[in-house]
C-alpha cells in the first residue's frame, strides 16, 4: 500500500506532471475546445510508438553486461576471475575467464540478436500505415505518429494501432465485430458498440463537424475494464453526456472483422495502450526444488570457505617451522618475505578459494536451457499436495444441455433431444405433471419469453463476403448462438426447440440491465417493451438471489423442484418478472443512466441501482440445465487421491449441485462421512461451536487410527469430506477485532481440512478461491498447491497457487493465459502430475544431487593434496581438466538424464497413482539424502586420492624403472574420477535409449581422446607443457590400468550395495514395482507359488483401474439417465500454445507402446546374466 | 483456417524423442544381477590380487639411508653442512643374486617438490632452447631469475637450482679389490622429455649459448658442463637434470639415478659385498629430510608394491562377502507375502 503510493508519487514526479489527474480529457479530432467548456489543460501523451526492445545501440554493452552480472552464477565467477587477475593464484585467470567470457558473449549475442529482431518488429509496427481523418479528408500516416484524439478509419481485417473509442461503423446498428485472438486468444467474434450519438457520423466530412470530448480514466492494464464519458456538443451549448464502457473500447492488437469500416478515436496510445501495459511479465514463481538447491548452494559455499580456512590455518601452523616455510630449495623473494603476515594469509585464503571454487556447480547454466514460460515449475508437478479445482468446465464439460423447465410448478421436458443435437422441428413438450390450468398458458408464455430475451447471447449469421449466401441462408437455421456463458446458449437453444427463436438484438428497446451475469450478483435482468407497449422486467438468476426478491408465484413448488434438480447435479436457474409502468421505466432509466455516467465508484452505484430496480418479482419458474462430467474426471480424481493429493473443489455453484458432482466424480464416496460447515449449520449453532464440534469429530477418529491416515485407502478408515460455503468461509477467515480466539478459527479450520480427504467449497467468489489457496499455502507445512480452472473466475486462484493450470475451455482463454500450463481436459491432469510431474521431479532431484556429488568428488582430492604439497595451493589436476570437467567431461550425461530418464514405465506410473507418494514432500531432496550424496562424494574422493597415494608412494609404475611425476598422479586421480562419476550415473539410469549409450560412452571416449590429444602435442600457445605425454605414459603402464579399475570398482561398490540392500529391506513402492517387473524371476522355481501370487497381484494392480468410469453414477441419480453418456463427443482440440510436453495427448487415443521388457531370466544367478527377451509384457493394454 | 495453421505451427515435432517414447533398455540394479555380478567381480579381483601379490613378492628391493644422522654411519662426518667435498661409503652385502636389470634410485623424504611456487619456478621456453629467454628469464623464476649482478641465471628457477647433486659409484668387493659396477645413465628420463620437450639451443659449442648468463648459485658447474663426456647428455638434456625436473607428486619420493644393465652385471648383481661411494653434497638435514639409495628390480607390474595386490585381494573378498550378505538379506527380507 505504502509502496504503491510512493511509486505512484515517484512516477508522477518523474513525469514532471504537476497537474496529474485521474482522468484524461480527449478532444475528438484534437479540435479546440468549444467556448464555455471548462479550462482545458492539455496533458502530454506519449506518441503511438511501441517499444518492446530493451537496448539501444549505445547502451547495449553496459546494460547487457549489468543484466548478466546480476545473475549470481556469473557474478561469482567474475569475482573468482578478478581474484585470479589480482593475486598470484594456482590456476591462471583463463580457467575461469574463458568460460565466463564464452557464456557472457554467447548470451550477449543471443540477447542482442533478439533485441535487434524486436527493434525490427517495433519498426514494422510503428511504421505501418493508418488512415487518419483530418479536416474531412483521409490521410495516410505512420502508426507511430498517431496521437491521442486522432480520428482513424479502420477497414475490415485491419488491426487496431492503439486503443480506440468506437464512434461509428458501416453497419446500421452501430456494431462491429472484433476478434481479440492476439490479446487473449479468444478467436470468437465479439461485438462492440458505437456511441449512440455518433453512430450517424459516417463520412469523413461528418467528423469535421463533430465536436465532442471524451473523459476517461488514465490507462490501466485490465483488459476488461474501462469507464469513460463522452460529451457531445451539438448546436445547443449544453453537451450531451453518454457513458462509455469496455463495450465501446477497441483494444490495440484486436482485429476488425465482418465490418466494412469503422471510425474511431484514439484515447490511449503507444506504451499506454492496454496491450502494452499487459506486457509486464508475471512475477516469477520459484519452485521448491530451486529453494532446496539454494540451500545446498549455501552449504557448499560454507564448505568451500571452511576448506579454504582450514587449509590457510594449516598452512601457517605447518610453516611455523622456518625450514618448512623456506627450505633452501625453495627460497622466497625479498618482496614476499617483507609482506605482512596478514596480507599473506589473506592472499593464501583467496588462492585456496580459487583452487576449490569448482565445488560450486554451474547448475544455473543447465537451468537456462529452456526459459520458456515457467519451466522452472516442471518439477513442482511432482510435489503437489493440494489440488484445487473448479467445477464447471473443469470437472464438467461445460457443455450445457437444456433438460427441463418448471413453470408454475409444472414440469416440462423436451422429448426430442438426441445426444445433445438440436432436432429441428421438435417443438412439442411433454408435460410430466397434469396440465396447467387456464391461467397457466399465460405464465408459460411469459416464462419462455423471458428465457428468450434475458441473456447475452448473440446470433452469429453465416456472413461471408458472398452476399448471395447471406441472402439465401439468412432466414434458415444456419445462424448459431455465441455467448460467454454456455448455460445461456443451452437455454436459448432449448427455447428454439420449443419454438421461441431468438433472432437478434433488434434495437434499444431492450434495456439490458446487466450484461455479465456477474458472479457477485448471480442474476441478470432485461427490460423489454412488448408490442403492446407494456414494459416488463425479466430477471433470471440463481435461486438464492431470486427467491428473496419474489413476492408472489408458486414459490414452494418451484423451490422443491429446484432443490430436486440440484441434488441430481443439474444447474438450475430461476426466472421471475415484474411489470413496469411507464413512469417506473423512466425512473429506472434515469437511475441507471446516472449510475452509468459516474466516473468513480461506478460499480458500486450500479449495484445500488440494480438493487432498487430488481425487486417485487413474480416467480415464473425454473430451468434445469445439465452439465456433463468430463471424460474420466472421476478416474482422475480418484487417482489423484490415491496419489496422496487432497482434492478440493472450489465452485460458485450451490451446495447441492456441487455435492452431487462431487459424488459423481468420486471425490466423495459412499463411505465418506460428510461434515458440513454451511450457513444452515451456523445459523443453528455459532461458528465457534460448529468448528470445535467438527474438530472433535475429526480428531477422535484420527486419534484412534494411530496415525495410519497416510493410506487413505484402507477400508476400516472412515474418511471425511468437508463441505463449506462461501459465507461461512469468509466468517472463518475474517479477522475479527475484539475476539481473542479469532486467530484460532483459521487454525482449527486448517486442522479439520487436513484430516479430511476431500473438501468442497461452494458458493465461492473468485477472490475467495484465491484466499483458500493462500490459506493452505501459508499453513505450517507449506504444501505445494495446484489450482486448475477454465474461467475468468479461476484466474486469481491460478495465479495464487504454486502451479496454475488453465483448461482451454468454453469460457474463453483467460485462465489458460494466466496459467503456467494449459491443458485441454481435466483428465490430462492425471498424466501431467503422475507421469510427467513424477519424471520431472526424479530427474531434477537426481540432477541437483548428482551435481553436488560430482563436484565434491572432484574437488575433495585437491583439498587432500594440499596436505602433501605443503599447503601451497598446488592444483592436483591440469588446468584443462579443471576447466573442462564441468563443461564437457561430465555435463552431457546428466543433462540427458534430466531430459529423458524414466525410472518406471509411463503406463505403470499412470496406473498406480500411489507411486506418487514416494516422491511426496520433496523426499528426494531432503537433507539425509543430500548428506548421503555428499558423503558418497567424499568417500569417492578419499578412495581416489589415497588409492593413488598408496600406489604412488615409493613405487615404480613402469617396467623401465622410470618414475612418474605429480601430473601423472593428478591425471590418474582425474581419470578415475571421470569414469566413476559417469558410471555412477550409468548405474542410476533406468532408461537406456541409444542416446544415453551415445552420450555416456561418448563422453568417456571424449575424455580419453581429449587427454590423448592434449598430451600428445606440444601446444605452441601454452607457456607450459606439463601435460606432455603424461596421459599416454600413464596408459603405457600396467599397474596404472589395474589401479584405475580397482579404484573405480571400489568407489562404486558401496552405492551399489546400499541400493540393493535398501531395496530389499526398505523398498519404496516404486522399487516394489520395479522389482516385480524385473526381479520376479530371481528365484524362479524355488518360490513358484509366491511368484504366481505376485503375478496375480501385479496384474490386478495394473488392470484394476482400467475399468472405464461411467459418469453420473451418483448416489441420488434417478434412472432418467441416457445411456449414451458413456461416449462423450470428443471435442475439437485446442491449439497448443503452452507446453511441448503434453502434445501427445491431443488427437485420438493414447497409445501405450510398451517397450519390450528385458528380463533377467530365472537362472541368471548361476549363469551370471543370461537375458531372456520377453515380448511386450502381459500388462500391455489399452 | 488460420487457427489450423496456428495449431500446426505451435505443435512440436512428433518425434519419439520429444514424445519421450524412444525405445529403451530398462535395466534394474536388482539382486538378481548384482549378486552374481559381485561374485564374478570378487573372484576376478582375487585372481588379479593373487597374481599381483606374487609378482610383488618376487621383486627384490634394497634400501639404505645414508643421511648420516646416526653417528655410526660413515656419512655422519659429511652431514655437517660446513664440510665440503665430502665422500662417504655405504657397504652392503648380497647373499643371493640380485636379479637384473637392477635399477638404482636415490630417494628423498620430507622434500616438497610438489610445492606450487617451487614447481612453477622455471622457464619452459628457456628449457626448450629459446635464446631470448636466456637473457630475460621468466619472472616466476625469482629469486633465481637474476643474480646479484643482474646477470640472468640459466637455467633459472628454484627447481633447477636445487638439483640433486650427490653422485654415486658402486663397487663390488671381489677378493679385496674394488670392481666398479658400470652404471647406465641413458634412458632414465622420459623419452619425450629427452627428445622433444627439453632442447638445447642450437649453438655449437653449447657454451657460447650461455654467454652473459650465470649458472644457478647452488650448482657447482654450469649447465653446459653437466656431462662433458657426452654432448647428447649435456645441457638441458642431461638425463639427471631431466629426472630432477619432473617433479615428484608426494614429499617422499624416489628418482631413478642409474640402471645396471651392462657387462657382468647385466643379469643382476651377484651375491657378494658391495661398497657404494657417495659424494655427499646435498643438504637435507636443514629441513628434516632424509636421503637414501634404493636398488630394485621390476616385474611386469613395475616395482615392488604390496598395496595394489593387497587392495585387489581385499576388494575382491569384500565383493564376495557383500554378495553373501546380500543373498542372506535378500532371502530373508524379501517382500513378505502378505504385504501386497
Amino acid at each position: 500500500m505504502d509502496f504503491s503510493s510512493i511509486r505512484k508519487f515517484i512516477t508522477r514526479w518523474c513525469a514532471g506532471e504537476e497537474n496529474w489527474v485521474d482522468t484524461r480529457t480527449v478532444y475528438i479530432g484534437n479540435k479546440e475546445p468549444p467556448p464555455g467548456a471548462e479550462a482545458y489543460i492539455p496533458q502530454r501523451y506519449p506518441d503511438n510508438r511501441i517499444i518492446s526492445s530493451k537496448y539501444t545501440f549505445w547502451n547495449f554493452v553496459p546494460k547487457n553486461l549489468f543484466e548478466q552480472f546480476r545473475r549470481i552464477a556469473n557474478f561469482y565467477f567474475l569475482i573468482i576471475f578478478l581474484v585470479q587477475l589480482i593475486i598470484d593464484t594456482p590456476t591462471s585467470p583463463i580457467t575461469s575467464g574463458l568460460p565466463l567470457f564464452f557464456v557472457i558473449t554467447v548470451t550477449a549475442i543471443k540477447q542482442g540478436y533478439e533485441d535487434w529482431l524486436r527493434h525490427k518488429a517495433d519498426n514494422a509496427i510503428n511504421q505501418c500505415p493508418v488512415h487518419e481523418v483530418q479536416h474531412g479528408k483521409v490521410i495516410r500516416k505512420q502508426s507511430r505518429k498517431l496521437r491521442v484524439g486522432d480520428v482513424v478509419l479502420m477497414k475490415e481485417d485491419e488491426t487496431f494501432p492503439c486503443d480506440l473509442i468506437l464512434l461509428s461503423t458501416s453497419r446500421e446498428d452501430g456494431t462491429c465485430f472484433v476478434t481479440t485472438a492476439s490479446l487473449d486468444g479468444e478467436s470468437s467474434h465479439k461485438t462492440y458498440y458505437a456511441v449512440q450519438d455518433t453512430k450517424a457520423f459516417n463520412t469523413e466530412e461528418d467528423f469535421d463537424t463533430l465536436q465532442a470530448s471524451i473523459e476517461c480514466e488514465q490507462p490501466q492494464p485490465d483488459l476488461y475494464k474501462f469507464v469513460g464519458r463522452i460529451n457531445i456538443y451539438s448546436d445547443r451549448n449544453e453537451p450531451i453526456a453518454r457513458p462509455l464502457g469496455s463495450e465501446n473500447l477497441l483494444l490495440r492488437g484486436a482485429t476488425l472483422k465482418n465490418t466494412e469500416h469503422i471510425y474511431a478515436v484514439a484515447i490511449y496510445t503507444g506504451m499506454e495502450t492496454k496491450m502494452a501495459l499487459n506486457y509486464q511479465s508475471k512475477s516469477q514463481k520459484r519452485s521448491a526444488v530451486e529453494k532446496s538447491m539454494n540451500a545446498y548452494l549455501i552449504v557448499y559455499l560454507c564448505i568451500l570457505i571452511s576448506k579454504a580456512l582450514i587449509n590457510t590455518v594449516m598452512k601457517y601452523v605447518w610453516q611455523a617451522d622456518p625450514d618448512r616455510d623456506e627450505p633452501f630449495y625453495n627460497q622466497k623473494t625479498d618482496i614476499e618475505r617483507q609482506r605482512h603476515i596478514l596480507i599473506r594469509a589473506f592472499t593464501d585464503f583467496l588462492a585456496f578459494m580459487v583452487l576449490f571454487n569448482y565445488i560450486i556447480p554451474r547448475v544455473h547454466e543447465l537451468g537456462e536451457r529452456a526459459q520458456v514460460n515457467t519451466s522452472d515449475l516442471n518439477e513442482e508437478l511432482g510435489q503437489v499436495e493440494y489440488v484445487f479445482t473448479d467445477k464447471t468446465g473443469t470437472l464438467t464439460e461445460n457443455n450445457m444441455e437444456f433438460i427441463e423447465c418448471c413453470v408454475d410448478g409444472y414440469v416440462y421436458v423436451p422429448d426430442a433431444i438426441c445426444n445433445g443435437q438440436v432436432m429441428p422441428g421438435a417443438t412439442s413438450m411433454d408435460m410430466i405433471d397434469s396440465s396447467p390450468g387456464p391461467g397457466g398458458k399465460e405464465t408459460e408464455e411469459l416464462f419462455f419469453r423471458a428465457l428468450c430475451l434475458c441473456h447475452t447471447v448473440q446470433v452469429k449469421e453465416e456472413v461471408t463476403v458472398d452476399g448471395i449466401k447471406m441472402g439465401i441462408h439468412q432466414n434458415k437455421a444456419t445462424s448459431f448462438y455465441i455467448s460467454s456463458s454456455p448455460d445461456e446458449v443451452a437455454l436459448v437453444e432449448g427455447m428454439k426447440r420449443l419454438g421461441f427463436t431468438y433472432l437478434r438484438l433488434k434495437d434499444s428497446h431492450m434495456e439490458i440491465l446487466n450484461r455479465e451475469d456477474e458472479v457477485e450478483r448471480r442474476r441478470m435482468s432485461v427490460i423489454v417493451r412488448s408490442t403492446t407497449g407494456e414494459y416488463y422486467l425479466f430477471c433470471k438468476g440463481a435461486d438464492s438471489s431470486i427467491f428473496p426478491r419474489v413476492i408472489s408465484g408458486k414459490v414452494e413448488q418451484v423451490k422443491a423442484r429446484v432443490e430436486h434438480n440440484a441434488v441430481e447435479g443439474l444447474r438450475t436457474l430461476c426466472v421471475a418478472y415484474r411489470k413496469l409502468s411507464v413512469a417506473q421505466y423512466e425512473e429506472t432509466c434515469h437511475l441507471l443512466n446516472s449510475a452509468k455516467l459516474a466516473l468513480q465508484d461506478r460499480d458500486r452505484k450500479l449495484a445500488e441501482a440494480y438493487d432498487i430496480i430488481e425487486k417485487d418479482f413474480i416467480l415464473l419458474g425454473a430451468t434445469a440445465v445439465e452439465d456433463r462430467l468430463q471424460d474420466k474426471a472421476a478416474d482422475t480424481i480418484e487417482s489423484l487421491q490415491k496419489a496422496g493429493m487432497k482434492v478440493w473443489v472450489l465452485t460458485g455453484d450451490k451446495m447441492e449441485t456441487a455435492a452431487a458432482t462431487c459424488y459423481a466424480s468420486k471425490l466423495f464416496r459412499r463411505s465418506t462421512q460428510i461434515l458440513e460447515l454451511t450457513t444452515k449449520r451456523t445459523e443453528e449453532q455459532s461458528l465457534h461451536d460448529a468448528l470445535f464440534d467438527l474438530r472433535k469429530t475429526v480428531l477422535r477418529q484420527h486419534g484412534s487410527m494411530t496415525r495410519d491416515t497416510f493410506s487413505g485407502l484402507s477400508a476400516d478408515c472412515v474418511d471425511y469430506g468437508l463441505i463449506i460455503d462461501g459465507a461461512t468461509l469468509s466468517a472463518v477467515l475474517k479477522p475479527s477485532q475484539e475476539d481473542s480466539s479469532q486467530g484460532n478459527y483459521k487454525e482449527i479450520f486448517l486442522e479439520i481440512c487436513r484430516n479430511c480427504s476431500a473438501v468442497l467449497c461452494c458458493r465461492m467468489a473468485p477472490l475467495q478461491k484465491a484466499q483458500i489457496v493462500k490459506l493452505i499455502k501459508a499453513s505450517p507445512e507449506h504444501p505445494i498447491t495446484l489450482a486448475i480452472g477454465d474461467g475468468a473466475n479461476d484466474v486469481s486462484m491460478i495465479l495464487e497457487a504454486h502451479v496454475g493450470i488453465g483448461i482451454m475451455g468454453k469460457e474463453g482463454r483467460q485462465a489458460a493465459r494466466n496459467s503456467d500450463y494449459a491443458i485441454p481436459k481435466f483428465k490430462h491432469l492425471k498424466k501431467m502430475l503422475l507421469v510427467h510431474g513424477h519424471y520431472y521431479y526424479i530427474r531434477i532431484s537426481e540432477l541437483v544431487q548428482y551435481f553436488f556429488y560430482k563436484n565434491v568428488a572432484f574437488i575433495f582430492p585437491q583439498f587432500l593434496y594440499q596436505f602433501f604439497c605443503g599447503f601451497s595451493q598446488q592444483p592436483l589436476y591440469d588446468t584443462a581438466y579443471l576447466t573442462l570437467y564441468n563443461i564437457s567431461f561430465t555435463s552431457l550425461p546428466i543433462l540427458l538424464f534430466s531430459l529423458i530418464e524414466q525410472h518406471i514405465n509411463m503406463d505403470i506410473l499412470k496406473k498406480d497413482p500411489s507411486l506418487y507418494r514416494d516422491i511426496a514432500k520433496n523426499s528426494l531432496l531432503r537433507w539425509p539424502i543430500f548428506i548421503y550424496w555428499t558423503f558418497l562424494g567424499v568417500f569417492d574422493a578419499v578412495v581416489f586420492f589415497f588409492g593413488a597415494y598408496f600406489l604412488f608412494n615409493n613405487s615404480t609404475f613402469t617396467s623401465n624403472g622410470q618414475m612418474f611425476g605429480n601430473w601423472t598422479f593428478g591425471t590418474l586421480v582425474f581419470t578415475v574420477l571421470v569414469f566413476t562419476v559417469t558410471l555412477k550415473l550409468a548405474l542410476d539410469t533406468h532408461y537406456w535409449t541409444w542416446i544415453n549409450h551415445f552420450v555416456i560412452w561418448g563422453s568417456l571416449l571424449f575424455f580419453v581422446i581429449f587427454s590423448l590429444l592434449w598430451g600428445g602435442i606440444i601446444w605452441p600457445f601454452l607457456n607450459y607443457q606439463r601435460m606432455y605425454y603424461v596421459f599416454i605414459q600413464m596408459l603405457s603402464s600396467g599397474p596404472a590400468w589395474l589401479s584405475i579399475i580397482l579404484l573405480i570398482v571400489t568407489s562404486l561398490l558401496p552405492d551399489v550395495v546400499k541400493k540393493v540392500v535398501c531395496r530389499a529391506l526398505w523398498p519404496t513402492t516404486t522399487e516394489r514395482i520395479q522389482w516385480m517387473r524385473t526381479d520376479r524371476n530371481f528365484d524362479g522355481v524355488m518360490t513358484y507359488s509366491r511368484d504366481s501370487l505376485l503375478d496375480g497381484n501385479a496384474d490386478k494392480l495394473y488392470n484394476g483401474q482400467l475399468s472405464e468410469f461411467t459418469p453420473l453414477a451418483s448416489l441420488h441419480a434417478p434412472t432418467r439417465r441416457r445411456a449414451d453418456h458413456q461416449n462423450p463427443i470428443p471435442r475439437r482440440s485446442e491449439p497448443f500454445t503452452k507446453k511441448l510436453m503434453f502434445t501427445h495427448w491431443r488427437g485420438g487415443p493414447n497409445y501405450c507402446t510398451f517397450t519390450p521388457l528385458l528380463r533377467f531370466a530365472g537362472n541368471s544367478r548361476h549363469s551370471g546374466g543370461g537375458y531372456a527377451h520377453n515380448g511386450a509384457g502381459p500388462e500391455t493394454s489399452v | 483456417m488460420m487457427k489450423e495453421e496456428l495449431e500446426t505451427a505451435n505443435r512440436p515435432d512428433n518425434t519419439a524423442f520429444t514424445q519421450q517414447r524412444l525405445p529403451a533398455w530398462q535395466p534394474m540394479l536388482s539382486a538378481g544381477i548384482v549378486i552374481p555380478g559381485f561374485v564374478l567381480i570378487g573372484l576376478a579381483f582375487i585372481g588379479i590380487g593373487v597374481a599381483l601379490f606374487i609378482a610383488s613378492q618376487n621383486i627384490t628391493v634394497l634400501e639404505r639411508d645414508y643421511t648420516g644422522v646416526e653417528t655410526v654411519s660413515d656419512c655422519y662426518k659429511c652431514s655437517n653442512p660446513s664440510v665440503k667435498n665430502c665422500t662417504c661409503k655405504l657397504d652392503f652385502s648380497l647373499s643371493n643374486l640380485f636379479e637384473g636389470p637392477v635399477f638404482f634410485y636415490y630417494g628423498l623424504s620430507n622434500y616438497f617438490q610438489s610445492q606450487r611456487a617451487y614447481g612453477a619456478s622455471k622457464d619452459e621456453y628457456q628449457l626448450s632452447g629459446d635464446l631470448d629467454y636466456f637473457k630475460t628469464p621468466n619472472s616466476a623464476c625469482s629469486p633465481y631469475q637474476y643474480d646479484a649482478n643482474n646477470n640472468p641465471i640459466v637455467p633459472c628457477g628454484s627447481l633447477a637450482n636445487s638439483m640433486f647433486n650427490d653422485t654415486f659409484k658402486l663397487y663390488q668387493m671381489v677378493n679385496g679389490t674394488k670392481k666398479l659396477v658400470p652404471f647406465d645413465g641413458k634412458g632414465i628420463a622420459w623419452w619425450t622429455d629427452y627428445n622433444i620437450k627439453y632442447r638445447n639451443p642450437s649453438v655449437t659449442p653449447l657454451k657460447n649459448a650461455f654467454n652473459g648468463t650465470v649458472k644457478p648459485p647452488f650448482w657447482s658447474k654450469p649447465a653446459y658442463e653437466l656431462d662433458t663426456s657426452d654432448p647428447s647428455n649435456n645441457g638441458f638434456v642431461n638425463q639427471d637434470f631431466l629426472v630432477w625436473m619432473r617433479r615428484a607428486a608426494l614429499p617422499d619420493f624416489r628418482k631413478l639415478y642409474r640402471r645396471i644393465t651392462e657387462g657382468d652385471y647385466a643379469s643382476g648383481l651377484p651375491a657378494g659385498n658391495y661398497s657404494l661411494e657417495i659424494a655427499y653434497n646435498y643438504p637435507v638435514l636443514s629441513f628434516g629430510g632424509r636421503k637414501k639409495v634404493v636398488f630394485s628390480n621390476v616385474s611386469w607390474m613395475g616395482g615392488k608394491n604390496q598395496f595394489l595386490g593387497i587392495a585387489y585381494l581385499v576388494v575382491g573378498s569384500l565383493c564376495v562377502v557383500m554378495s553373501m550378505v546380500m543373498l542372506i538379506v535378500y532371502a530373508k527380507f524379501k517382500f513378505p507375502e502378505d504385504d501386497k
